[in-house]
């Protein structure tokens, strides 16, 4: 295996090389605070002169997905990023790309809402990730790094599951990933494409039949039958790409619940409370969608696990699945800041001592 | 009444004078009878199998009666969301700079949701071919005030004539793209005669020449009728269209090889 280059980056900067480094064919976006570096440094890197990529800063999020949808159209690796706003200016286009079934990559570099909220991390955009956001009955494929390495890492991976199962994914980040700086392995560069799927809309072929993407139907019929092929593709994603992290579950007795940058936080935590004897273990969902409900449910029929704590910066969305995969087996407790601000590992360790009653 | 042996004697290879595009899908139109749009997407699909690019060539088709492009064509085929031709051409574009690419939008798609990728596209100078139906309506979902609808004309959402002072005035956009520099070609065309159509194709190949020369945007604006939104027989439509919607927006070039060619301050 050739050897990885290391670097200190930016989350944003990690990315953009990343992106760069996995062949990627095209990138559109527009500007938002706190992952604009992704595009300023496609744009300073010279992207384009490396390999050939194109990078085009779009008027709108509403006009840079549309283009992601015509280039992911083309069969061409294409992806965008941006920020809970901008992400949701650009639900209308998640959901003509999945009903299309169309392979890209975005990245939500979230921040806090609702409303033009803050700039600071957030994961309040979970449920606009994983349950919906635009219209309809489809699903994002939707990945959470928890560190600068796995913004990287993500990116070819990313391309590669989109193009398995011809759907969008989505990496779901946030302020403190994108803006923090961690040493990154960086990947090799991987050559890009030059053979296209037989589904692209790349001008029709000598000899064979055209080709086109739509995601209209105007007889229910059809249009329940396209539904039914997709659901079963999502009945596959939840078969074959369930990604999760388990640290110190082994003989843990309560497990705190995080995914994303709070995991980071909630890792220091569960060093704290064992210092003082306590036996906390981290579950960490690497895969949002399809989420990891199996293996929380295992955890939660074991005898000696008393209890789960999910730690969010958000409300409480991401519980909600950790009970449909509890199932009512375990006391679930929360703790979440909310609006940009985001907890000390000593706050969430005395969270979790108050909700238990941990002495 | 001619006796069957003398049809027999006329269907001769030698006495063939029109037939259907080859790139024409089997499919009938879903358009009303007596409307433009069949005559404009017949004349692109000749335009193309002439050129020969019909392997070359990806066509965008948004919401609105435009949407079924991709049924009666031949070549590759991109259904966009309304209002976003522009966008999704641009990114096809970006990816394959050496394809024909182009898009059918209606006013509704143009010139109301999608202004803003439209203007941009425009702007940036996208390699790409831009039809644009104007018939003062959104037709496809029964007769609603457009943004070119004309001053008291009258339709589901403005029923009693659209009042400028509440509603805006109609918005004739097409002199607006031909003042941003990334803009080459911009003319104005109908298909309500014989002549009319002979024009739209001489400017359609332009503008797709255009586009093989890497000249910038080319924008081929069709006024046309809408005669179940305008509930008017088809031949009355195209009466009430010469009449009324060529003196709002009148035919003729506006930009020629990247030169305005129009008194933009000519009044109206």
């Amino acid at each position: 295996m050739e050897e990885r280059e290391l670097r200190l980056m930016k989350g944003n900067e990690a990315i953009a090389e990343a992106a760069i480094r996995a062949g990627v064919d095209a990138f559109y976006g527009y500007p938002i605070t706190p992952q604009t570096e992704v595009m300023e440094y496609l744009m300073e890197t010279d992207a384009t002169a490396r390999t050939g990529m194109a990078v085009l800063q779009a008027e709108s999020e509403i006009s840079a997905i549309n283009m992601v949808y015509g280039g992911a159209a083309t069969g061409h690796r294409v992806m965008t990023s941006s920020s809970s706003p901008g992400i949701s200016l650009m639900s209308e286009g998640f959901s003509y790309i999945a009903a299309a079934e169309l392979p890209c990559l975005i990245i939500n570099i979230s921040r806090g809402g609702p409303g033009l909220g803050t700039i600071q991390p957030s994961q309040a955009d979970y449920f606009q990730a994983v349950k919906g956001g635009g219209h309809g009955d489809y699903k994002l494929l939707t990945l959470a790094p928890s560190s600068v390495q796995e913004l990287a890492d993500f990116i070819a991976l990313s391309f590669d599951l989109a193009f398995k199962y011809r759907n969008p994914v989505m990496i779901l980040g946030d302020g403190a990933l994108g803006q923090m700086m961690e040493k990154v392995y960086l990947p090799v560069q991987r050559p890009r494409m030059t053979e296209y799927p037989d589904w692209a809309t790349n001008g029709t072929p000598k000899g064979k039949e055209r080709r086109f993407i739509s995601s209209l139907n105007l007889l229910s019929q059809d249009h329940e039958r396209v539904n039914i092929r997709l659901q079963e593709k999502y009945r596959e994603m939840e078969k074959n790409e369930v990604r999760y992290e388990m640290i110190q579950c082994d003989d843990a007795e309560y497990i705190i619940v995080a995914f994303g940058i709070i995991a980071r936080i909630a890792h220091k935590s569960i060093k704290l409370a064992r210092a003082k004897g306590h036996k906390i273990g981290l579950f960490r969902p690497i895969s949002l969608y399809p989420f990891p409900y199996d293996q929380l449910r295992e955890l939660a029929d074991n005898e000696r696990i008393k209890g789960f704590m999910s730690v969010e910066l958000s409300a409480g969305q991401m519980i909600e699945d950790i009970r449909l995969g509890v199932e009512g087996r375990k006391p679930i407790g929360f703790f979440g800041r909310l609006g940009g601000m985001v907890p000390t590992p000593e706050e969430i360790e005395s969270a979790l001592y108050n909700h238990f009653n941990i002495k | 009444m001619i006796a069957a042996m003398e049809i027999k004697n006329i269907i001769k290879p030698e006495n063939l004078v029109y037939q259907k595009s080859r790139l024409m899908a089997e499919k009938p139109f879903n358009f009303c009878p007596g409307c433009g749009h069949g005559v404009v997407v017949r004349t692109i699909a000749e335009v193309i199998e002439e050129m020969g690019i019909e392997h070359d060539v990806i066509g965008i088709s948004p919401v609105g009666c435009s949407v079924f492009l991709y049924d009666f064509y031949k070549f590759d085929l991109v259904q966009a969301a309304h209002g976003r031709a522009c966008a999704v051409a641009t990114g096809i574009k970006r990816v394959l700079p050496d394809k024909y690419v182009f898009t059918y939008q209606g006013d509704g798609d143009l010139a109301a949701i999608g202004t803003g990728e439209t203007i941009h596209a425009c702007n940036r100078g996208e390699n790409i071919v831009i039809v644009f139906i104007n018939n003062g309506i959104y037709g496809m979902t029964g007769g609603q005030m457009a943004p070119t609808t004309l001053e008291g004309m009258k339709t589901t959402t403005c029923p009693r004539g659209r009042d400028v002072e509440t509603m805006g005035y109609p918005l004739d956009i097409t002199p607006l793209l031909a003042q941003l520099e990334g803009v080459y070609y911009v003319t104005r065309h109908s298909v309500h005669t014989p002549a009319c159509v002979r024009k739209l194709k001489r400017a359609l190949r332009k503008a797709f020449e255009n586009q093989r020369e890497k000249r910038g945007t080319s924008v081929v604006e069709v006024v046309s009728n809408c005669n179940s939104g305008w509930g008017l027989a088809p031949q009355a439509a195209n009466e009430w269209m010469v009449e009324n919607m060529f003196k709002k927006y009148p035919l003729g070039d506006m930009k020629v090889d990247g030169k305005l060619v129009m008194d933009i301050n000519a009044p109206k």
